[in-house]
Protein backbone atom coordinates (compact mmCIF):
# COMPACT_ATOMS: atom_id res chain seq x y z
CA UNK A 1 0.00 0.00 0.00
CA UNK A 2 1.38 3.39 -0.85
CA UNK A 3 -0.47 6.54 0.27
CA UNK A 4 -0.32 9.78 -1.08
CA UNK A 5 1.50 12.16 1.05
CA UNK A 6 1.98 15.34 -1.75
CA UNK A 7 0.35 14.82 -4.83
CA UNK A 8 2.90 17.12 -6.86
CA UNK A 9 1.46 19.33 -9.74
CA UNK A 10 0.34 16.48 -11.73
CA UNK A 11 0.62 13.21 -10.87
CA UNK A 12 -1.11 10.47 -13.06
CA UNK A 13 -0.97 6.47 -13.09
CA UNK A 14 0.33 5.70 -16.93
CA UNK A 15 1.33 2.25 -18.22
CA UNK A 16 2.03 1.69 -22.33
CA UNK A 17 -1.04 3.16 -23.73
CA UNK A 18 -4.31 2.01 -24.10
CA UNK A 19 -4.56 0.90 -27.77
CA UNK A 20 -7.05 -0.46 -30.10
CA UNK A 21 -9.75 2.43 -29.28
CA UNK A 22 -8.51 5.15 -31.29
CA UNK A 23 -11.34 4.16 -34.01
CA UNK A 24 -13.79 4.95 -31.15
CA UNK A 25 -11.96 8.27 -30.33
CA UNK A 26 -10.61 7.11 -27.31
CA UNK A 27 -7.28 8.87 -27.05
CA UNK A 28 -4.12 6.44 -26.06
CA UNK A 29 -2.57 8.29 -23.54
CA UNK A 30 0.12 6.09 -21.96
CA UNK A 31 3.33 7.40 -20.13
CA UNK A 32 4.98 10.63 -22.13
CA UNK A 33 8.02 9.37 -21.89
CA UNK A 34 8.53 5.94 -22.58
CA UNK A 35 11.90 5.41 -22.19
CA UNK A 36 12.28 6.62 -18.95
CA UNK A 37 8.68 4.52 -18.52
CA UNK A 38 10.25 1.16 -19.82
CA UNK A 39 13.83 1.57 -17.80
CA UNK A 40 11.73 2.12 -14.26
CA UNK A 41 9.95 -1.38 -15.31
CA UNK A 42 12.85 -2.97 -16.00
CA UNK A 43 14.84 -1.67 -13.04
CA UNK A 44 12.07 -3.14 -10.58
CA UNK A 45 11.78 -6.77 -12.86
CA UNK A 46 8.55 -5.43 -14.03
CA UNK A 47 6.24 -7.07 -17.05
CA UNK A 48 6.66 -3.65 -19.94
CA UNK A 49 2.95 -3.36 -19.06
CA UNK A 50 2.86 -2.61 -15.66
CA UNK A 51 1.91 0.50 -14.80
CA UNK A 52 3.72 3.19 -13.40
CA UNK A 53 3.42 6.60 -11.56
CA UNK A 54 4.21 9.97 -14.23
CA UNK A 55 5.42 13.07 -11.89
CA UNK A 56 5.50 16.39 -13.68
CA UNK A 57 7.54 19.60 -13.06
CA UNK A 58 7.04 18.95 -9.25
CA UNK A 59 7.86 15.84 -7.86
CA UNK A 60 4.93 13.99 -5.44
CA UNK A 61 6.04 12.29 -1.81
CA UNK A 62 4.14 8.68 -0.81
CA UNK A 63 4.61 6.74 2.30
CA UNK A 64 5.39 3.00 1.87
CA UNK A 65 3.49 0.43 4.65
CA UNK A 66 5.84 -2.12 3.35
CA UNK A 67 9.52 -2.53 2.55
CA UNK A 68 9.39 -1.73 -1.47
CA UNK A 69 11.54 -2.33 -4.52
CA UNK A 70 11.46 1.10 -6.21
CA UNK A 71 13.05 2.66 -9.37
CA UNK A 72 13.30 6.15 -10.91
CA UNK A 73 14.25 7.42 -14.16
CA UNK A 74 13.37 10.26 -16.10
CA UNK A 75 13.49 14.24 -15.18
CA UNK A 76 15.97 15.09 -12.33
CA UNK A 77 13.43 15.63 -9.48
CA UNK A 78 16.03 14.60 -6.68
CA UNK A 79 13.94 11.66 -4.75
CA UNK A 80 14.82 11.14 -1.01
CA UNK A 81 14.28 7.77 1.29
CA UNK A 82 12.99 9.22 4.54
CA UNK A 83 15.83 11.99 3.95
CA UNK A 84 18.66 10.45 2.76
CA UNK A 85 18.70 11.18 -1.14
CA UNK A 86 18.43 8.40 -3.93
CA UNK A 87 20.12 8.09 -7.39
CA UNK A 88 17.97 9.27 -10.79
CA UNK A 89 17.69 6.32 -13.02
CA UNK A 90 18.48 4.10 -10.21
CA UNK A 91 16.78 1.19 -8.36
CA UNK A 92 16.63 1.08 -4.11
CA UNK A 93 14.72 0.00 -1.82
CA UNK A 94 12.08 1.77 0.19
CA UNK A 95 12.26 0.50 3.75
CA UNK A 96 8.76 -0.36 5.91
CA UNK A 97 6.91 2.89 6.92
CA UNK A 98 9.38 4.64 4.60
CA UNK A 99 8.64 8.16 3.00
CA UNK A 100 9.79 8.82 -0.73
CA UNK A 101 9.62 12.59 -1.64
CA UNK A 102 10.75 14.16 -4.69
CA UNK A 103 11.48 17.86 -5.27
CA UNK A 104 11.03 19.90 -8.29
CA UNK A 105 12.30 18.75 -11.47
CA UNK A 106 15.93 20.26 -12.52
CA UNK A 107 16.54 19.04 -15.47
CA UNK A 108 13.97 17.41 -17.65
CA UNK A 109 10.50 17.64 -16.91
CA UNK A 110 8.63 13.86 -16.08
CA UNK A 111 9.44 11.25 -13.61
CA UNK A 112 8.68 8.25 -13.75
CA UNK A 113 8.77 5.84 -10.48
CA UNK A 114 7.97 2.82 -10.79
CA UNK A 115 7.24 -0.29 -7.70
CA UNK A 116 8.01 -3.94 -8.44
CA UNK A 117 4.71 -5.65 -9.32
CA UNK A 118 3.57 -2.18 -11.09
CA UNK A 119 0.60 0.35 -9.89
CA UNK A 120 -2.44 -2.07 -9.50
CA UNK A 121 -5.05 0.23 -10.46
CA UNK A 122 -8.27 -1.42 -12.67
CA UNK A 123 -7.26 -1.71 -16.31
CA UNK A 124 -10.22 -0.48 -18.51
CA UNK A 125 -10.11 -1.08 -22.04
CA UNK A 126 -7.26 -2.72 -21.52
CA UNK A 127 -5.05 -0.26 -20.09
CA UNK A 128 -4.09 1.41 -16.61
CA UNK A 129 -3.40 4.93 -18.49
CA UNK A 130 -5.01 7.65 -16.90
CA UNK A 131 -6.70 9.99 -19.55
CA UNK A 132 -7.87 12.84 -17.66
CA UNK A 133 -9.98 14.66 -20.02
CA UNK A 134 -12.05 11.65 -20.99
CA UNK A 135 -11.73 10.86 -16.81
CA UNK A 136 -10.54 7.24 -17.75
CA UNK A 137 -8.09 4.83 -16.22
CA UNK A 138 -5.60 5.29 -13.66
CA UNK A 139 -6.95 6.60 -9.76
CA UNK A 140 -10.43 7.35 -10.80
CA UNK A 141 -9.30 8.67 -14.23
CA UNK A 142 -7.71 12.19 -12.30
CA UNK A 143 -4.46 12.74 -11.18
CA UNK A 144 -3.68 12.02 -7.81
CA UNK A 145 -4.14 14.14 -4.77
CA UNK A 146 -3.55 13.87 -1.08
CA UNK A 147 -4.23 10.72 0.89
CA UNK A 148 -4.57 8.57 -2.38
CA UNK A 149 -4.14 5.38 -1.75
CA UNK A 150 -2.21 3.21 -4.19
CA UNK A 151 -1.95 -0.46 -4.48
CA UNK A 152 0.86 -2.78 -5.57
CA UNK A 153 0.23 -5.43 -8.30
CA UNK A 154 1.99 -8.40 -9.46
CA UNK A 155 3.24 -7.20 -13.25
CA UNK A 156 6.61 -8.97 -12.79
CA UNK A 157 8.48 -10.84 -15.18
CA UNK A 158 12.14 -11.39 -13.35
CA UNK A 159 13.86 -10.96 -10.71
CA UNK A 160 15.50 -7.85 -9.66
CA UNK A 161 17.62 -5.89 -7.27
CA UNK A 162 18.87 -2.50 -6.42
CA UNK A 163 21.12 -1.35 -9.28
CA UNK A 164 22.48 1.85 -10.95
CA UNK A 165 21.78 1.80 -15.23
CA UNK A 166 25.00 2.69 -16.49
CA UNK A 167 25.60 6.45 -18.16
CA UNK A 168 25.25 5.09 -21.05
CA UNK A 169 21.70 4.66 -21.33
CA UNK A 170 20.94 7.89 -19.36
CA UNK A 171 19.30 10.96 -21.75
CA UNK A 172 21.47 14.20 -21.23
CA UNK A 173 17.97 16.59 -20.87
CA UNK A 174 20.40 19.27 -22.28
CA UNK A 175 17.48 22.09 -22.91
CA UNK A 176 18.45 21.96 -26.80
CA UNK A 177 16.94 19.19 -28.70
CA UNK A 178 17.15 18.06 -31.92
CA UNK A 179 14.13 15.91 -32.99
CA UNK A 180 14.18 13.49 -36.31
CA UNK A 181 11.70 14.26 -38.24
CA UNK A 182 9.95 12.02 -41.43
CA UNK A 183 7.94 14.18 -43.57
CA UNK A 184 4.27 13.74 -44.44
CA UNK A 185 1.45 13.04 -44.78
CA UNK A 186 1.01 17.23 -45.63
CA UNK A 187 4.27 18.16 -47.08
CA UNK A 188 2.28 19.50 -50.25
CA UNK A 189 0.44 22.11 -48.66
CA UNK A 190 4.30 23.53 -47.85
CA UNK A 191 6.38 25.30 -50.07
CA UNK A 192 9.43 23.59 -50.65
CA UNK A 193 11.42 26.68 -49.33
CA UNK A 194 8.87 26.68 -46.42
CA UNK A 195 10.56 23.07 -45.64
CA UNK A 196 13.95 23.75 -45.79
CA UNK A 197 13.49 26.69 -43.46
CA UNK A 198 11.45 24.70 -41.29
CA UNK A 199 14.62 22.46 -40.76
CA UNK A 200 16.64 25.36 -40.27
CA UNK A 201 15.05 26.77 -37.48
CA UNK A 202 14.73 27.34 -33.99
CA UNK A 203 11.74 26.63 -32.30
CA UNK A 204 11.20 27.75 -28.35
CA UNK A 205 8.70 25.89 -26.52
CA UNK A 206 6.00 27.40 -25.25
CA UNK A 207 4.40 26.97 -21.27
CA UNK A 208 1.45 24.88 -23.29
CA UNK A 209 3.12 21.34 -23.21
CA UNK A 210 0.37 19.25 -21.61
CA UNK A 211 0.00 15.32 -22.08
CA UNK A 212 -2.11 16.38 -25.48
CA UNK A 213 0.79 17.86 -26.92
CA UNK A 214 3.66 20.14 -27.11
CA UNK A 215 2.58 24.19 -28.66
CA UNK A 216 6.06 25.68 -29.95
CA UNK A 217 6.55 29.17 -30.84
CA UNK A 218 8.71 30.33 -33.31
CA UNK A 219 9.48 31.22 -37.48
CA UNK A 220 5.92 30.69 -38.81
CA UNK A 221 5.40 27.73 -41.32
CA UNK A 222 3.07 29.30 -43.80
CA UNK A 223 0.87 26.73 -45.70
CA UNK A 224 0.69 27.23 -49.69
CA UNK A 225 -3.01 27.92 -49.48
CA UNK A 226 -5.10 26.89 -46.13
CA UNK A 227 -4.48 25.05 -43.40
CA UNK A 228 -7.31 23.01 -42.94
CA UNK A 229 -7.85 19.45 -44.44
CA UNK A 230 -10.92 16.92 -44.38
CA UNK A 231 -10.48 15.77 -40.69
CA UNK A 232 -8.58 12.30 -40.42
CA UNK A 233 -6.67 10.46 -38.04
CA UNK A 234 -3.44 11.99 -35.94
CA UNK A 235 -0.82 10.00 -34.12
CA UNK A 236 2.02 10.71 -31.19
CA UNK A 237 4.54 12.78 -32.82
CA UNK A 238 2.64 14.29 -35.67
CA UNK A 239 3.42 17.68 -35.99
CA UNK A 240 -0.09 19.87 -37.03
CA UNK A 241 0.60 23.14 -38.30
CA UNK A 242 -2.87 25.13 -37.74
CA UNK A 243 -3.55 28.44 -39.16
CA UNK A 244 -1.34 30.69 -37.06
CA UNK A 245 1.81 28.56 -38.45
CA UNK A 246 3.08 27.64 -35.17
CA UNK A 247 3.66 23.80 -34.77
CA UNK A 248 1.64 21.72 -32.47
CA UNK A 249 3.15 18.62 -31.63
CA UNK A 250 0.69 15.26 -30.99
CA UNK A 251 1.66 13.80 -27.44
CA UNK A 252 0.12 10.51 -25.32
CA UNK A 253 -3.58 11.83 -24.80
CA UNK A 254 -3.97 13.66 -28.60
CA UNK A 255 -7.44 13.79 -30.05
CA UNK A 256 -7.43 10.73 -32.59
CA UNK A 257 -8.82 12.99 -35.19
CA UNK A 258 -8.06 16.60 -36.00
CA UNK A 259 -8.37 18.89 -38.73
CA UNK A 260 -5.14 21.36 -39.90
CA UNK A 261 -2.42 19.69 -42.27
CA UNK A 262 0.70 17.94 -40.65
CA UNK A 263 4.09 19.11 -42.42
CA UNK A 264 5.63 15.43 -40.49
CA UNK A 265 5.97 13.29 -37.43
CA UNK A 266 8.40 13.37 -34.74
CA UNK A 267 9.95 9.90 -35.08
CA UNK A 268 9.00 7.92 -32.07
CA UNK A 269 12.39 7.27 -30.61
CA UNK A 270 12.93 10.83 -30.37
CA UNK A 271 9.44 11.72 -28.58
CA UNK A 272 10.94 10.88 -25.06
CA UNK A 273 13.54 13.85 -25.69
CA UNK A 274 10.19 16.02 -26.33
CA UNK A 275 8.71 14.53 -23.03
CA UNK A 276 11.31 15.94 -21.32
CA UNK A 277 11.41 19.75 -22.81
CA UNK A 278 10.52 22.22 -20.74
CA UNK A 279 8.87 25.51 -21.51
CA UNK A 280 11.71 27.63 -22.85
CA UNK A 281 13.98 25.05 -24.54
CA UNK A 282 14.46 24.96 -27.61
CA UNK A 283 13.63 22.47 -30.62
CA UNK A 284 15.27 21.78 -34.36
CA UNK A 285 13.81 19.39 -36.52
CA UNK A 286 16.00 16.77 -38.60
CA UNK A 287 14.84 15.46 -41.43
CA UNK A 288 15.55 12.01 -42.08
CA UNK A 289 14.30 8.84 -43.87
CA UNK A 290 12.20 6.12 -42.59
CA UNK A 291 15.26 3.18 -42.47
CA UNK A 292 16.59 5.95 -40.17
CA UNK A 293 13.90 5.91 -37.72
CA UNK A 294 13.35 2.17 -37.91
CA UNK A 295 17.49 1.92 -36.52
CA UNK A 296 16.47 4.13 -34.16
CA UNK A 297 13.51 1.73 -32.79
CA UNK A 298 16.23 -1.04 -33.04
CA UNK A 299 18.31 1.13 -30.69
CA UNK A 300 16.15 1.90 -28.20
CA UNK A 301 15.12 -1.93 -27.84
CA UNK A 302 18.79 -2.40 -27.98
CA UNK A 303 18.95 -0.37 -24.68
CA UNK A 304 16.36 -2.30 -22.88
CA UNK A 305 17.77 -5.65 -23.71
CA UNK A 306 21.04 -4.30 -22.49
CA UNK A 307 19.90 -2.62 -18.95
CA UNK A 308 17.52 -5.73 -18.41
CA UNK A 309 21.20 -7.57 -18.36
CA UNK A 310 22.13 -5.52 -15.55
CA UNK A 311 19.28 -6.05 -13.67
CA UNK A 312 18.53 -10.13 -14.51
CA UNK A 313 22.26 -11.67 -14.17
CA UNK B 1 -11.91 -1.35 -57.42
CA UNK B 2 -10.98 -0.32 -61.00
CA UNK B 3 -10.92 2.97 -61.97
CA UNK B 4 -10.75 4.49 -58.74
CA UNK B 5 -7.35 2.72 -57.27
CA UNK B 6 -5.18 5.43 -58.96
CA UNK B 7 -6.73 7.81 -56.76
CA UNK B 8 -5.93 6.57 -53.58
CA UNK B 9 -3.31 7.43 -51.73
CA UNK B 10 -0.74 5.89 -49.15
CA UNK B 11 0.73 8.53 -47.53
CA UNK B 12 3.40 8.13 -44.82
CA UNK B 13 2.22 8.89 -40.55
CA UNK B 14 5.81 8.61 -39.12
CA UNK B 15 7.61 5.33 -39.17
CA UNK B 16 4.66 3.50 -37.87
CA UNK B 17 1.77 4.76 -39.49
CA UNK B 18 0.19 4.32 -43.14
CA UNK B 19 -2.90 6.27 -44.31
CA UNK B 20 -5.14 4.86 -47.00
CA UNK B 21 -6.25 7.88 -48.70
CA UNK B 22 -9.46 8.19 -50.68
CA UNK B 23 -10.75 11.30 -52.40
CA UNK B 24 -10.60 13.77 -50.08
CA UNK B 25 -14.38 14.97 -49.84
CA UNK B 26 -17.21 14.22 -47.35
CA UNK B 27 -19.78 12.27 -48.91
CA UNK B 28 -21.26 8.75 -48.62
CA UNK B 29 -19.85 7.11 -51.25
CA UNK B 30 -15.96 8.14 -50.12
CA UNK B 31 -16.92 7.20 -46.38
CA UNK B 32 -18.28 3.69 -48.26
CA UNK B 33 -14.92 3.07 -49.54
CA UNK B 34 -13.68 3.68 -45.90
CA UNK B 35 -16.30 1.23 -43.86
CA UNK B 36 -15.56 -1.50 -47.00
CA UNK B 37 -11.31 -1.34 -46.43
CA UNK B 38 -12.38 -1.32 -42.58
CA UNK B 39 -14.32 -4.54 -42.93
CA UNK B 40 -11.68 -5.86 -45.45
CA UNK B 41 -9.13 -5.57 -43.04
CA UNK B 42 -10.89 -7.15 -40.06
CA UNK B 43 -10.95 -10.42 -41.81
CA UNK B 44 -7.07 -10.19 -43.73
CA UNK B 45 -4.89 -9.04 -40.79
CA UNK B 46 -1.27 -9.05 -40.36
CA UNK B 47 1.17 -9.63 -37.66
CA UNK B 48 2.33 -5.93 -36.64
CA UNK B 49 -0.78 -4.37 -37.02
CA UNK B 50 -1.68 -2.57 -33.74
CA UNK B 51 -4.70 -0.86 -34.65
CA UNK B 52 -6.96 1.13 -37.78
CA UNK B 53 -8.14 4.29 -37.81
CA UNK B 54 -11.06 4.75 -39.93
CA UNK B 55 -12.08 8.78 -40.93
CA UNK B 56 -14.13 10.56 -43.25
CA UNK B 57 -12.01 9.47 -46.14
CA UNK B 58 -8.99 7.51 -45.26
CA UNK B 59 -8.06 4.87 -42.88
CA UNK B 60 -4.64 5.17 -40.88
CA UNK B 61 -2.92 1.84 -40.04
CA UNK B 62 -0.76 1.57 -36.61
CA UNK B 63 1.43 -0.67 -37.29
CA UNK B 64 4.93 -1.95 -35.87
CA UNK B 65 7.73 -1.35 -37.80
CA UNK B 66 9.88 -4.13 -35.76
CA UNK B 67 7.78 -6.55 -36.58
CA UNK B 68 6.17 -6.15 -39.87
CA UNK B 69 7.30 -3.47 -42.62
CA UNK B 70 5.53 -0.71 -44.82
CA UNK B 71 6.35 -3.02 -47.49
CA UNK B 72 4.79 -5.74 -46.73
CA UNK B 73 1.26 -3.84 -45.69
CA UNK B 74 1.12 -1.73 -48.88
CA UNK B 75 1.17 -5.52 -50.45
CA UNK B 76 -1.70 -6.37 -48.59
CA UNK B 77 -3.36 -3.06 -49.35
CA UNK B 78 -3.33 -2.98 -52.68
CA UNK B 79 -4.67 -6.58 -52.73
CA UNK B 80 -7.60 -5.21 -50.32
CA UNK B 81 -8.47 -1.91 -52.71
CA UNK B 82 -8.75 -4.47 -56.07
CA UNK B 83 -11.78 -6.05 -53.79
CA UNK B 84 -13.55 -2.72 -52.86
CA UNK B 85 -16.70 -1.87 -55.36
CA UNK B 86 -16.38 1.33 -56.58
CA UNK B 87 -18.75 3.76 -54.63
CA UNK B 88 -20.99 1.54 -53.85
CA UNK B 89 -22.82 2.27 -50.26
CA UNK B 90 -25.63 -0.30 -50.37
CA UNK B 91 -23.29 -3.36 -50.31
CA UNK B 92 -22.72 -2.40 -46.87
CA UNK B 93 -25.43 -3.83 -44.35
CA UNK B 94 -25.27 -0.90 -41.43
CA UNK B 95 -26.85 -0.61 -38.35
CA UNK B 96 -28.87 2.24 -37.09
CA UNK B 97 -28.75 2.73 -33.78
CA UNK B 98 -31.64 4.87 -32.55
CA UNK B 99 -31.34 7.69 -30.33
CA UNK B 100 -33.99 8.84 -27.63
CA UNK B 101 -33.99 12.98 -27.15
CA UNK B 102 -35.92 15.25 -25.23
CA UNK B 103 -35.55 18.38 -26.85
CA UNK B 104 -35.93 21.83 -25.41
CA UNK B 105 -36.55 22.72 -21.92
CA UNK B 106 -33.73 22.97 -19.47
CA UNK B 107 -31.66 19.71 -21.79
CA UNK B 108 -32.64 21.79 -24.72
CA UNK B 109 -31.44 25.47 -23.76
CA UNK B 110 -30.65 26.76 -27.30
CA UNK B 111 -33.47 25.20 -29.13
CA UNK B 112 -35.85 28.11 -29.42
CA UNK B 113 -32.47 29.79 -30.28
CA UNK B 114 -31.97 27.41 -33.01
CA UNK B 115 -35.75 27.62 -33.73
CA UNK B 116 -35.54 31.57 -34.62
CA UNK B 117 -32.60 31.44 -36.34
CA UNK B 118 -33.99 29.40 -38.81
CA UNK B 119 -37.12 31.05 -38.74
CA UNK B 120 -39.93 28.27 -37.65
CA UNK B 121 -41.13 26.98 -35.01
CA UNK B 122 -39.25 24.78 -32.41
CA UNK B 123 -41.25 21.33 -33.15
CA UNK B 124 -40.13 21.84 -36.87
CA UNK B 125 -36.67 21.97 -35.47
CA UNK B 126 -37.56 19.05 -34.04
CA UNK B 127 -39.42 17.28 -36.84
CA UNK B 128 -36.21 18.28 -39.15
CA UNK B 129 -33.75 16.94 -36.98
CA UNK B 130 -35.88 13.55 -36.31
CA UNK B 131 -36.64 13.08 -39.97
CA UNK B 132 -33.90 10.60 -41.28
CA UNK B 133 -31.07 8.62 -40.13
CA UNK B 134 -27.27 10.29 -39.97
CA UNK B 135 -24.45 8.53 -41.33
CA UNK B 136 -21.79 8.12 -38.93
CA UNK B 137 -18.75 8.87 -40.82
CA UNK B 138 -16.45 8.55 -38.21
CA UNK B 139 -15.93 9.29 -34.52
CA UNK B 140 -13.38 11.38 -32.45
CA UNK B 141 -12.82 14.60 -30.59
CA UNK B 142 -14.00 12.59 -27.27
CA UNK B 143 -14.01 9.01 -26.69
CA UNK B 144 -17.79 8.03 -28.74
CA UNK B 145 -18.52 11.46 -30.25
CA UNK B 146 -19.65 10.99 -33.80
CA UNK B 147 -19.07 13.38 -36.94
CA UNK B 148 -22.44 12.66 -38.44
CA UNK B 149 -24.02 13.40 -42.11
CA UNK B 150 -27.12 14.23 -43.62
CA UNK B 151 -28.65 16.95 -41.44
CA UNK B 152 -31.12 19.52 -42.88
CA UNK B 153 -29.43 22.66 -43.94
CA UNK B 154 -32.46 24.41 -42.56
CA UNK B 155 -31.51 23.83 -39.09
CA UNK B 156 -27.84 24.59 -39.82
CA UNK B 157 -26.49 27.42 -37.13
CA UNK B 158 -22.73 29.07 -37.14
CA UNK B 159 -20.93 27.73 -33.80
CA UNK B 160 -21.00 29.79 -30.95
CA UNK B 161 -18.29 32.01 -30.70
CA UNK B 162 -17.43 31.38 -27.60
CA UNK B 163 -17.34 27.24 -26.62
CA UNK B 164 -19.20 26.71 -23.30
CA UNK B 165 -16.70 25.29 -20.95
CA UNK B 166 -18.63 22.38 -19.79
CA UNK B 167 -21.66 20.56 -22.08
CA UNK B 168 -23.01 17.77 -19.98
CA UNK B 169 -22.80 14.36 -21.23
CA UNK B 170 -25.53 13.39 -23.50
CA UNK B 171 -26.57 16.85 -25.14
CA UNK B 172 -27.08 16.81 -28.54
CA UNK B 173 -26.32 19.77 -30.40
CA UNK B 174 -25.89 21.95 -33.65
CA UNK B 175 -22.90 23.59 -34.80
CA UNK B 176 -22.99 24.80 -38.61
CA UNK B 177 -24.29 22.17 -40.85
CA UNK B 178 -23.31 19.31 -38.54
CA UNK B 179 -24.98 17.87 -35.76
CA UNK B 180 -24.04 15.04 -32.71
CA UNK B 181 -24.15 14.18 -29.20
CA UNK B 182 -21.79 14.72 -26.76
CA UNK B 183 -20.61 11.45 -24.74
CA UNK B 184 -18.62 12.93 -21.74
CA UNK B 185 -18.94 16.22 -20.30
CA UNK B 186 -16.50 18.43 -22.33
CA UNK B 187 -16.52 21.88 -23.84
CA UNK B 188 -18.09 22.59 -26.96
CA UNK B 189 -19.40 25.40 -29.77
CA UNK B 190 -22.77 23.71 -30.56
CA UNK B 191 -25.90 25.09 -29.24
CA UNK B 192 -27.84 22.20 -27.62
CA UNK B 193 -31.25 21.47 -28.44
CA UNK B 194 -31.61 18.49 -26.39
CA UNK B 195 -30.25 15.76 -24.23
CA UNK B 196 -30.20 12.18 -24.92
CA UNK B 197 -30.69 9.64 -21.92
CA UNK B 198 -28.19 7.03 -22.76
CA UNK B 199 -24.90 6.84 -22.00
CA UNK B 200 -22.83 6.46 -25.58
CA UNK B 201 -19.62 6.03 -24.08
CA UNK B 202 -19.46 3.53 -20.77
CA UNK B 203 -15.53 2.99 -20.32
CA UNK B 204 -16.58 -0.11 -17.54
CA UNK B 205 -19.16 -2.07 -19.79
CA UNK B 206 -18.35 -5.17 -21.88
CA UNK B 207 -19.51 -2.68 -24.77
CA UNK B 208 -18.19 0.60 -24.38
CA UNK B 209 -19.31 2.43 -27.56
CA UNK B 210 -23.23 3.25 -28.32
CA UNK B 211 -22.31 3.82 -31.97
CA UNK B 212 -19.32 2.77 -34.28
CA UNK B 213 -17.82 4.54 -37.55
CA UNK B 214 -20.35 3.42 -40.88
CA UNK B 215 -23.50 3.48 -38.85
CA UNK B 216 -26.48 5.46 -38.87
CA UNK B 217 -28.04 7.31 -36.04
CA UNK B 218 -31.64 7.73 -35.87
CA UNK B 219 -32.61 10.65 -32.91
CA UNK B 220 -36.44 10.39 -32.26
CA UNK B 221 -37.97 12.69 -29.83
CA UNK B 222 -39.43 11.76 -26.88
CA UNK B 223 -41.02 13.17 -23.43
CA UNK B 224 -39.11 14.92 -20.00
CA UNK B 225 -41.38 11.62 -18.37
CA UNK B 226 -39.63 9.12 -20.95
CA UNK B 227 -36.60 10.62 -20.59
CA UNK B 228 -36.42 9.74 -16.69
CA UNK B 229 -38.24 6.55 -17.22
CA UNK B 230 -35.71 5.29 -19.98
CA UNK B 231 -32.84 6.72 -17.99
CA UNK B 232 -33.43 4.50 -14.78
CA UNK B 233 -33.31 1.51 -17.22
CA UNK B 234 -29.92 2.92 -18.40
CA UNK B 235 -28.76 3.71 -15.10
CA UNK B 236 -30.03 0.16 -13.59
CA UNK B 237 -28.34 -1.17 -16.61
CA UNK B 238 -31.59 -2.90 -18.29
CA UNK B 239 -32.06 -0.36 -20.88
CA UNK B 240 -31.90 -2.26 -24.55
CA UNK B 241 -30.70 -0.13 -27.32
CA UNK B 242 -32.86 -0.27 -30.20
CA UNK B 243 -30.90 -1.31 -33.37
CA UNK B 244 -32.55 -2.14 -35.97
CA UNK B 245 -30.47 -3.81 -39.38
CA UNK B 246 -30.49 -2.30 -43.04
CA UNK B 247 -29.38 -4.62 -45.26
Amino acid sequence: MITTIHPGHFTTVQDSGRWGYQAYGMPIAGAMDRYAMQVANLLTGNSPKAAVLEMTAEGAAFRFDQEQLAAVCGAQMQGKVNGEPVSNWSSFVVPKSGELRFETAAKGYRTYLAVRGGIDVPVVLGSRSTCTRARVGGYEGRTLRQGDVLYVGEDCDFPAAAVQVEAAYIPAYTGAFVLRVLLGPQQNMFSREVIEKFFKSTYAVTNQIDRIGYWLKGPKVVHLDKADIVSDAMWPGAIQIPSNGMPFIMMADHQTTGGFAKIGSVIGADLPKLAQARPGDTIRFCSIEEEEAIQALQAEQQCYAAIKHTVFL
Amino acid sequence: MKDDTNEVKLLMAGEAGLVVEFEAVISPEINGLVQQLMKLLKHNTLAGIIEVVPTYKSVTIYFDPLLTTRVRLTQLIEQLLCKIEPLETKCLAARTVHVPVCYGGVFGPDLEFVARYAGMAPQEVINLHTAKPYLVYMLGFTPGFPYLGGMSELIAVPRQEKPRTKVPAGSVGIGGNQTGVYPIESPGEWWLIGRTPLKTFQPASDDPFLISAGDYLQFYAISIEDYFTIRREVESGNYLPKVSQIS
